[in-house]
């Protein structure tokens, strides 16, 4: 039997492509804030000053970039923000793993009361300063531990692992496996974590970026500059307007080192969100199923 | 042997915990982290209800009751604190409870597979751009001097421009957009997850019956996200009083303040501001905890009777 192939009706076609047009706009309207800065980053100092750059940049060059590099506070930003997200992702995956199996484990006693303890922290917790005090009076103040440690389990996270571990690896295989004397520990990392590599990936993922992008810990706990993260000295330069002096290195003038500063403000977002948008293409089919994964919570 | 049945139950118990003991290891120290930076904190809650002072500790520091909570009441700001901090947070959800799914419905609607998948990616990316780097691009492309908006106010009229970001009743506007223009493509990923499981025979029956792609959406589409839509409803709803303070602090500045001054950030400037006053910053950041505790509860609960979807 011939299958009559549905036809596309005028109006159809319409409807479509006033959306195509509106979609089209929306990704332009998106995407140039975004261009405005990566133009304005590359473009010249007087460039910038004087409003030429509306979507490609005027007078190419890389002084924007080279006065940061020349810039001690953005380097040691960048050397701790690392440190943070390599050494905080770590701890933040095992032991959002550590919780995770266990917790998909139905048949543990015990299972639900403690998977509430979790839970309920989502709904209600301590606030601002009974946390502040807690990491006080543990003296973690002004340490890397307090970047680290509070926030090391984001409940969230975790039940994107419990909900995967639970849903993806079969009752089955745990049975056959205890069948031949095999422990729960052993399970958990012959067995769980090798199948786990995807929503591994995607915690790791979201972990990571959390550190990168993390400033209230280091806003509320740190005072010295040393252990700063990237983001206290972005801060400090496209907000708090507090442009270091030996940053903006010039003898050209009052004039010249405005618009030096000004042009820095570009490149240091550039800077700032490199590491983020280099990873992204790889990565954004993981960040995808991380979000459906924990939509079907259950 | 004759073992009676609560007895038999009680003996099973033990040897169950008994063999998941290694089950119970892997959970140690998640545990200790739950309740070192978790539960500890709400047991430091009850300096909302003491004069805390350093010297004495938490559990030194002699109890005072609610004063502290009427004194925040009384307070000649905890109106304006409160109304900005409800109207920032109801603009933002009615505006970016719809967008996502307005955006997802469409793009579900594209057969241009190419523009489809370019524009879910456009959108993606600002999600993944920092609070600190997002404040600092508008107060960037937004000054009236030299950035893009004074540039252009300037090539248009040529007069140059007034300054948005001084102007308090511009805050929550720029607050909510540039809010939107971070989440929407992200937030638009739960739809276009349930959107994608859809069934295929209901948009079929629909188009042998003579319905538009529009009509489509209407009847087929929506009714396909509404449950995934009520539960983000419930969510939005029960952080109606969750404004955080990270943003907010961000784009305060000494001008907007009559706007841009909300719980979280007064609590900040409670305990680390001139007056440092914790127990008083403690008693405020619990009024607003609670509330959004009862909030969720409530929101979740009428969601309950009204349609099948609750969060728990």
């Amino acid at each position: 039997m011939k299958v009559k192939k549905i036809s596309h009706s005028a109006s159809d076609n319409r409807f479509e492509a006033i959306l195509l047009v509106a979609l089209c706009t929306l990704g332009v309207i998106v995407a140039y804030p975004l261009i405005y800065v990566l133009s304005s980053s590359f473009s010249s100092p007087s460039a910038v000053m004087s409003g030429k750059v509306w979507l490609w940049p005027v007078e190419f060059g890389f002084e924007g970039y080279k006065a940061i590099f020349k810039n001690s506070q953005v380097l040691i930003g960048y050397r701790n923000s690392l440190f943070y997200m390599v050494v905080g992702t770590c701890i933040n995956v095992a032991l959002t793993m550590c919780a995770a199996y266990p917790l998909s484990r139905t048949d543990m006693p015990g299972q639900g009361p403690i998977m509430l303890l979790f839970t309920f922290t989502m709904i209600f917790s301590g606030g601002m300063i009974p946390t502040y005090l807690v990491v006080k009076n543990l003296h973690l103040l002004n340490t890397v531990w307090s970047m680290i440690l509070p926030g090391a389990i984001s409940v969230h996270n975790m039940i994107i692992a419990r909900t995967f571990i639970h849903n993806s690896i079969p009752q089955e295989m745990l049975e056959a496996t205890q069948i031949e004397g095999c422990s729960d520990a052993q399970y958990f990392v012959r067995m769980v974590l090798p199948l786990s590599g995807s929503v591994i990936a995607v915690i790791t993922l979201y972990y990571a970026i959390g550190h990168w992008n993390a400033y209230f810990n280091a806003f509320m706990y740190l005072n010295d500059q040393n252990l700063y993260p990237l983001q206290i000295f972005l801060r400090d330069i496209l907000i708090s307007n507090k442009v270091d002096a030996s940053m903006v290195v010039i003898d050209d003038g009052a004039a010249a080192k405005e618009g030096l500063a000004e042009l820095l403000k570009y490149s240091l977002i550039v800077v700032a969100m490199l590491p983020v948008m280099i990873i992204y293409p790889f990565v954004q089919k993981h960040f995808v199923k991380g979000v459906m994964i924990g939509a079907v919570k259950g | 042997m004759n073992i009676s049945k609560p007895y038999t139950n009680r003996k099973g118990l033990g040897k169950r915990i008994l063999r998941a003991r290694q089950l119970y290891l892997f959970l140690l120290l998640p545990l200790v982290y739950l309740i070192i930076f978790q539960y500890v904190p709400m047991f430091g809650l009850q300096i909302a209800f003491k004069e805390y002072s350093i010297s004495k500790g938490i559990i030194g520091s002699p109890w005072i009751g609610f004063k502290y909570f009427e004194k925040f009441f009384k307070d000649y700001n905890f109106l304006r604190i409160l109304v900005n901090t409800l109207r920032v947070s109801l603009y933002s959800l009615a505006v970016s409870f719809f967008i996502p799914i307005v955006l997802a419905l469409s793009l579900n609607c594209l057969r241009n597979t190419k523009v489809k998948k370019t524009v879910q990616t456009i959108t993606y990316i600002p999600h993944f751009v920092s609070t600190v780097v997002l404040v600092g691009m508008v107060n960037q492309m937004l000054n009236p001097i030299i950035g893009l908006y004074g540039n252009a106010v300037q090539a248009i009229t040529g007069v140059r421009a007034t300054d948005i970001l001084g102007i308090p009743a511009a805050f929550p506007h720029l607050y909510v957009w540039t809010g939107i223009w971070q989440n929407m493509g992200w937030g638009s990923i739960i739809y276009m997850a349930a959107l994608a499981s859809s069934d295929q025979e209901l948009h079929e029956a629909a188009q042998i019956d003579g319905a538009s792609r529009f009509q489509r959406v209407i009847h087929v589409d929506i009714p396909t996200i509404l449950p995934t839509a009520i539960i983000m409803l419930i969510l939005d709803c029960g952080r109606v009083m969750n404004v955080g303070f990270e943003k907010v602090y961000l784009m305060q500045n000494s001008l907007n303040l009559s706007y841009s001054e909300v719980i979280s950030t007064y609590v900040y400037k409670m305990a680390f501001g001139g007056n440092s006053n914790f127990s008083y910053s403690t008693a405020v950041g619990m009024f607003n905890s609670v509330v959004n505790f009862v909030l969720i509860m409530s929101v979740n609960q009428i969601s309950k009777r009204v349609s099948d979807t609750s969060l728990w």
